[in-house]
């Protein structure tokens, strides 16, 4: 299928440059803009695997919410232009991050992965319609998460309100 | 189901095109001089009604901004659950209905702290 | 390069999956429609721009623009004209690329909303299973551009501008899905088109308070004007596009109409039962009721002033939130418990229903006149 690997490919470059541009641009709000255009690769990613609710999700949450948000953080700090200064941690943190990054590789090459043979799920909304609200299905959980959304919003009237 | 996604993708491509090309035109025009281009320190100074502006515009905001968009993820998560539950709920039932139904009860619970605690008000 | 082999697999069985006519029928197919959608979405808000002048100095008891051509008609093409030529300036203590990509960045969500408007049955760019979250996830990136023009001009009322608008947006998205998922309760699909079919009565009768919120919201989320703070003329110029002149200004200005046309095909798609319709032609009856919505819109605009920024808050959180929960919970009860009542029935429930809340609401909860501090 020569579409989808044009589409992979592109997605995984986009993605990879994205990426590096948020660690590298010193301007704040340029770095949180290429962190938006990775949410968006990613989501393209996850399209082209056939999760189509979860690259939905990933646009509507990361992109419409979690982006927004930390825009919003930006606007709270005093020194926007001038970004985060590297300090005298720079060379632990490259080499921390390197061998972190060697490991991932290693895990991910020596893993014989388990390839599902069955076709893509047509409509996908309902199979976890199904599994997260059905008898027998992941309910608990579901309630679980719940409460961590309500942890979420207690939180933010924590900090609005101390003044 | 993917060739839907390739239609969404290469309109994505076409849009992007659609709207370079309409910003790229008026350069293109000032290039055989029918857009003017003169620009001056006054004009491509900061607008502010005549005034000489003073200090920077990015400024520290309003924390009250913040904690709307907080609430905002916290529902948003909540709808990317019912959306799966309202294309189903018909197969689901009485069961799947009450699950959401406690489900969305516990973050009500979150909101109706907040309205009572008046940090909704807008100050 | 082991990561890489398994997955040859997979994308065989893709190839089952697709439809048979993928390498020819495919081209030709995404040619149709994009050409159909970029002159839809162009001569539309041509005859939206005179339609809603004109119509609007009707309102006002004065004429409207009435100069170039047989009523004014060629008045969107006179201006289109004119701000081709104008000079683009740029400011110079702003974020060039910013300010210069923002445009492109609010333009390209607005217009990608029409793959999945169905003009007619299956006349749509690409059926999506998850046509209307799709709709809501895509929509929800505008927000960023508006937000990158109010960064990129370095201009304090552009700034305050874009901020307005994301605490507009982030307050009004949330009634506004809650009332979309009512629909989808009833339609059992999140597919456009599907909904569409699945209307023998429209939505409107059976989700009258879903409609209400829905077009409420939406007129906010698309800033028109009884929710316009973001370019409150009066208070902060022309908000989050002050420092833009120029194609740059022209396309934030396609921008809110190509936004409105897309709420006019989404009410109409959702509530009003799309391209369904007798004696007349589908695409017909499509652009009536397209055209009927974008009226509508304006009429409002015309008649209602502009609200403060602290009733424009505390009117989505504290009215449309809880009533878009209570009317969602409603509908789900009636689709669990009462799947096979007659269509009427359910109907008058609803308007009982709604008629109630909001006069319970009016009384309980009151916007505060008086001054505030903002």
């Amino acid at each position: 299928m020569i579409g989808l690997d044009i589409a992979f490919w592109v997605l995984a470059i986009v993605g990879i440059i994205a990426a590096l541009a948020v660690v590298l641009l010193s301007d704040v709000f340029r770095a949180a803009l290429s962190l938006v255009v990775c949410f968006l690769a990613v989501a393209g990613i996850y399209i082209t695997l056939s999760a189509d609710f979860l690259a939905a999700v990933q646009v509507l949450i990361y992109v419409g919410a979690i982006s927004v948000l930390i825009i919003l953080a930006i606007m709270l700090t005093r020194e926007v232009q001038r970004g985060s200064p590297s300090n005298r941690l720079r060379i632990p943190a490259f080499l921390v991050a390197i061998l972190f990054l060697g490991g991932m590789a290693f895990a991910m090459l020596n893993t014989t992965w388990q390839v599902s043979v069955a076709p893509p799920l047509e409509p996908t909304t309902s199979a976890l319609a199904g599994l997260l609200f059905g008898e027998g299905g992941f309910i608990l959980p579901v309630e679980i998460a719940a409460i961590l959304l309500l942890a979420a919003i207690l939180g933010a009237i924590v900090l609005v309100r101390e003044k | 189901m993917l060739a839907n996604y390739g239609y969404i993708g290469l309109l994505l491509v076409v849009a992007i095109f659609f709207a370079v090309t309409t910003l790229l035109l008026p350069l293109f025009l000032r290039f055989i001089h029918i857009v003017p281009h003169k620009p001056n320190p006054i004009k491509s100074s900061t607008y502010e009604c005549g005034m000489e502006t003073i200090g920077k515009a990015w400024v520290q905001f309003n924390f009250r901004y913040y904690f709307y968009a907080l609430m905002f993820i916290a529902l948003d998560v909540l709808v990317v659950f019912l959306y799966p539950w309202a294309v189903e709920l018909r197969k689901l039932g009485l069961f799947g209905f009450i699950g959401m139904l406690v489900f969305t009860f516990i973050i009500v619970v979150g909101y109706i702290y907040a309205w009572r605690k008046k940090v909704l008000e807008w100050k | 390069m082991s990561i890489f082999n398994p997955s040859l697999n997979l994308f065989n069985c893709y190839l089952e999956a697709l439809p048979p006519d993928w390498p020819g029928g495919f081209w030709l197919h995404l040619g149709l429609f994009v050409v159909i959608i970029l002159a839809f979405v162009l001569a539309m808000i041509m005859g939206f721009i005179w339609f809603e002048r004109r119509g609007i100095g009707r309102f006002q008891v004065r004429l409207g623009p009435n100069r170039v051509g047989p009523f004014g008609l060629l008045q969107p093409v006179a201006d289109a004209i004119k701000i081709l030529i104008k000079e683009d300036i740029i400011p110079a203590k702003g974020d060039k690329w910013v300010h210069w990509l923002a445009p492109v960045v609010a333009f390209v969500p607005a217009l990608m909303i029409f793959a999945v408007v169905p003009f007619q049955d299956g006349a749509l760019l690409a059926d999506l299973n998850i046509g209307i979250l799709y709709v809501v996830a895509i929509s929800s990136v505008s927000v960023v551009g508006i937000f990158m023009a109010g960064w990129g001009s370095n201009n304090k009322f552009s700034l305050i501008g874009a901020m307005r608008t994301v605490a507009q947006a982030v307050s009004y998205e949330i009634p506004v899905v809650l009332s979309i998922i009512g629909v989808v309760l009833i339609a059992g699909s999140l597919s456009m088109n599907e909904i569409v079919k699945a209307q023998s009565i429209p939505f409107i009768l059976l989700q009258p308070l879903g409609f209400l919120i829905y077009f409420i919201g939406a007129c906010a989320e698309i800033n028109r004007t009884p929710f316009d703070l973001l370019e409150a003329e009066s208070e902060i110029v022309a908000g989050y596009h002050t420092e833009y002149s120029g194609m740059k200004f022209a396309l934030f200005y396609l921008v809110e109409y190509t936004e409105v046309l897309a709420v006019s095909a989404i009410i109409t798609t959702l509530f009003l039962g799309g391209w369904r319709g007798p004696v007349l032609p589908p695409v017909l009856w499509f652009l009536i009721k397209v055209v009927a919505v974008f009226f509508l819109i304006f009429w409002v605009r015309s008649t209602i002033p502009r609200i403060r920024v602290d009733q424009l808050m505390a009117f989505a959180w504290k009215c449309l939130l809880p009533l878009a929960l209570i009317n969602l919970f409603i509908t789900g009860i009636e689709v669990v418990v009462l799947p096979e009542a007659l269509p009427w029935t359910i109907i008058f429930l609803n308007l009982a229903i709604m008629a109630v809340l909001i006069v319970l609401w009016s009384k309980f909860f009151r916007l505060g006149g008086g001054r505030v501090e903002v």
